[in-house]
């Protein structure tokens, strides 16, 4: 689950971790108002969305308008947040659609010395969470990944310790950090990886991390992630969820126990498993079709699970055809069968449907399909099934 | 013979009294799994369908002489079960629980690692492992699952049966299938799969299925390049997934442009496996790795 920057850093100034001021803002007159509470000189006026590259993301509605931007009055606030608010913010993260932008942050300036780059993740090879520092800062990482590898910095360290202060200075020395910014570091990065861990993130950046003409570090910018397996234990950042950023019908299908991903193709499928889900996107894909979504209704499907998977898919006006593909193990063919039909017949299909079953009692289910009466197309294997999905659309 | 699971195995269910863990632990005692009962914390003494019922893991290996434990408790409490079981001398714990948070795994995982070395565990959020014919601890349909000279490893559940299905229309049996699950952080991973099959006589072929996500894929590959000697077949599904969005496993995520199909595969196949591009065709894959190291 993913967070707001504001909300991020309110986050992070209760962890004790240290964050320019800001006052958020929904209305122009709300943001001038926080300029005034500030107290300038000068201010920075920063787009609330879940997505990256807002500096130099530009409103579909106002093509001049940067999604950050650096303030000197009031008045020069209110503009700036009328040009932002209710208007869409396109970012190299949003896809050319963008993003609604409902909410702006109004945030104190720094006398900044320096940029570096900071996050947290749990390292998969190393079982552990990690520290990734550089000091390219305000720097995509991937970009520094890739020119200068040589400049990234990597401390594991223990999730039940925490990050030693040792480690935070051997990171500050290896940054070229001095005097009153290594004391900094010895704070600040302990309490960073405390609040991960405490928080159950899965991933928490600052990028830029900024040291202060004073040696000081604060995260001028908040992007965390949280587990989502974790959120039953977090029931107050589960709060901080904001729907409207997130896709409706991504939002609906998890509501139902079901995963589904939409993407931008125009052959729809349901399947049981998530990795044969991933597989028969793979498949409709070398047999020249495009996968609409991926979606696994998971191991116990039943009928309203079924019903609510078929109008999801149906809801997405880019589809043209559907593929079923299950694997029917301690679920039984014939059980996904008596499901698929009383969907079918409620969700009312006006695309041709394919079906391909296969494991525990696949004869007496592809009987019930054959005798069922209803536009579906059998299929024997997943090739025939790629192949009659595909061929669907070409007829 | 076979990997992990064989005719010692004796098998307990932690979360037995729950509806899914019960359910379960009767299909693995109907295939005919040296099965023992299971552990309910303030149920002990009590009996589910003729399994006996113990407060603890620690009394349930004293009184059955339990070595494996199946664990199906809810996700909050998965990583103190599998420690649980570990500090009893339980030695192969199979945990089907999705869902654990990330980070009770790492500190599962480290305190696995330091304080029970003897322990395996396989999991979490996996469909278990079987050697066919003899026992079955886990979720998978068991009759798909021939006795054969195949070791398959896979992180997914039904790709897994998929699997099972096409090495039977060609004739290929398994040794062992263990499915390692699809989380970030796991017990066994492949290489250990690997290498266990690599040593197993029953073992002649295996066939890797993987995915999306992390790095484990290509680790196996620089493995098997360096220390396989048996045919290798792989698939890897994922290949159509965009990148930052997770494919319904918690682990199953490009980001930052890595961990995508084509660099698995491309890994893979610079190993020498003979990597399958479709899903239909990983039993045909497996047939060619064998007919090539002849």
């Amino acid at each position: 689950m993913k967070i707001h920057e504001y909300q991020g850093k309110q986050l992070f100034a209760k962890a004790g971790v240290a964050t320019p001021k800001g006052i958020v803002a929904r209305t122009p007159d709300e943001a001038a108002a926080a300029f005034t509470q500030l107290g300038g000189p000068i201010a920075v006026v920063k787009s609330q969305i879940h997505a990256g590259g807002r500096g130099k993301g530009r409103f579909k509605e106002h093509p001049d308008q940067p999604g950050v931007k650096v303030v000197k009055s009031a008045e020069e606030t209110r503009d700036h947040a009328k040009r932002m608010l209710g208007n869409t913010l396109v970012t190299i993260q949003t896809g050319p659609e963008g993003k609604q932008v409902n909410t702006i942050y109004v945030e104190g300036g720094l006398n900044i010395a320096r940029e570096l780059y900071l996050a947290v993740i749990v390292d998969r090879e190393a079982g552990s969470p990690v520290v990734i520092m550089s000091s390219e800062g305000g720097v995509e990482i991937e970009e520094v990944a890739k020119h200068s590898p040589e400049k990234i910095l990597k401390e594991p360290f223990h999730a039940g310790y925490g990050l030693q202060p040792y480690q935070a200075r051997r990171l500050a020395y290896q940054l070229g950090l001095t005097g009153p910014a290594v004391a900094s570091a010895q704070s600040f990065l302990p309490k960073f990886c405390k609040f991960f861990v405490e928080n159950d993130c899965s991933m928490a950046e600052v990028n830029p991390l900024v040291i202060t003409a004073e040696g000081e570090l604060v995260a001028l910018d908040a992007k965390v992630t949280f587990d989502d397996n974790a959120m039953f234990r977090h029931k107050d950042l589960a709060e901080l969820r904001d729907l409207s950023e997130e896709d409706e019908s991504e939002v609906r299908a998890g509501n139902t126990g079901l995963s589904y991903v939409k993407l931008d193709g125009n052959i729809g499928c349901l399947v049981n498993g998530a990795g044969l889900a991933m597989s028969t996107m793979d498949l409709i894909k070398l047999h020249g079709g495009e996968p609409a979504n991926f979606l696994d209704v998971g191991g116990g499907a039943n009928v309203a699970q079924v019903t609510e998977a078929f109008s999801i898919i149906l809801a997405d006006k880019n589809v043209k055809a559907v593929l079923v593909n299950i694997f029917g193990g301690i679920m039984k063919c014939d059980t996904i069968v008596t499901a698929l039909l009383s969907a079918y017949d409620t969700v009312g299909f006006t695309v041709p449907l394919v079906v391909r079953l296969e494991g525990t009692n696949v004869e007496i289910a592809r009987k019930m399909l054959a005798d069922s009466g209803r536009k579906i197309i059998a299929a024997t294997d997943l090739t025939d099934a790629a192949q009659k999905v595909v061929a669907t659309l070409k007829a | 013979m076979s990997i992990l699971v064989d005719k010692n195995t004796r098998v307990i269910c932690q979360g037995i009294t729950g509806k899914t863990g019960l359910f379960h632990s009767q299909q693995c005692r109907a295939y005919g799994t040296p099965f023992f009962g299971g552990v309910t914390p303030g149920k002990g003494g009590t009996e589910v369908d003729g399994f006996p019922v113990f407060d603890s893991v620690d009394e349930a290996v004293r009184k059955t002489g339990a070595n494996c434990s199946l664990i199906f408790v809810p996700p909050g409490g998965c990583g103190d079960a599998i420690l649980e079981a570990a500090a009893a001398g339980i030695t192969l714990i199979v945990a089907i629980t999705e869902g654990v948070p990330v980070l009770d795994m790492v500190r599962t995982a480290d305190v696995l690692a330091s304080k029970f070395p003897k322990s395996r565990l396989i999991g979490p959020n996996c469909p278990g492992i079987i050697t066919p014919g003899i026992a079955k601890i886990g979720i998978m349909p068991g009759y798909i699952h021939k006795p054969g000279p195949v070791g398959l490893v896979s992180k997914s559940g039904t790709l897994t049966y998929e699997a099972a299905w096409q090495l039977g229309n060609v004739g290929l049996g398994q040794s062992t299938a263990i499915g390692i699950g699809g989380d970030p952080i796991i017990g066994t991973n492949f290489i250990d799969a690997l290498t266990l099959f690599e040593a197993d006589p029953q073992t002649e072929a295996m066939l890797m299925i993987g995915e999306i996500g992390g790095n484990a894929e290509i680790k196996a590959a620089e493995f098997i390049k360096a220390s396989i000697k048996k045919p290798v077949a792989a698939f890897i599904a994922g290949q159509t997934a965009p990148p930052g969005k997770r494919m319904g496993h918690a682990g199953a995520i490009i980001s930052g442009g890595s961990g995508t199909a084509e660099e698995k595969i491309a890994a893979l196949e610079a190993a020498g496996v003979v990597v399958s591009r479709s899903p239909a065709d990983m039993g045909k894959a497996l047939v060619e790795a064998i007919a090539r190291k002849k």
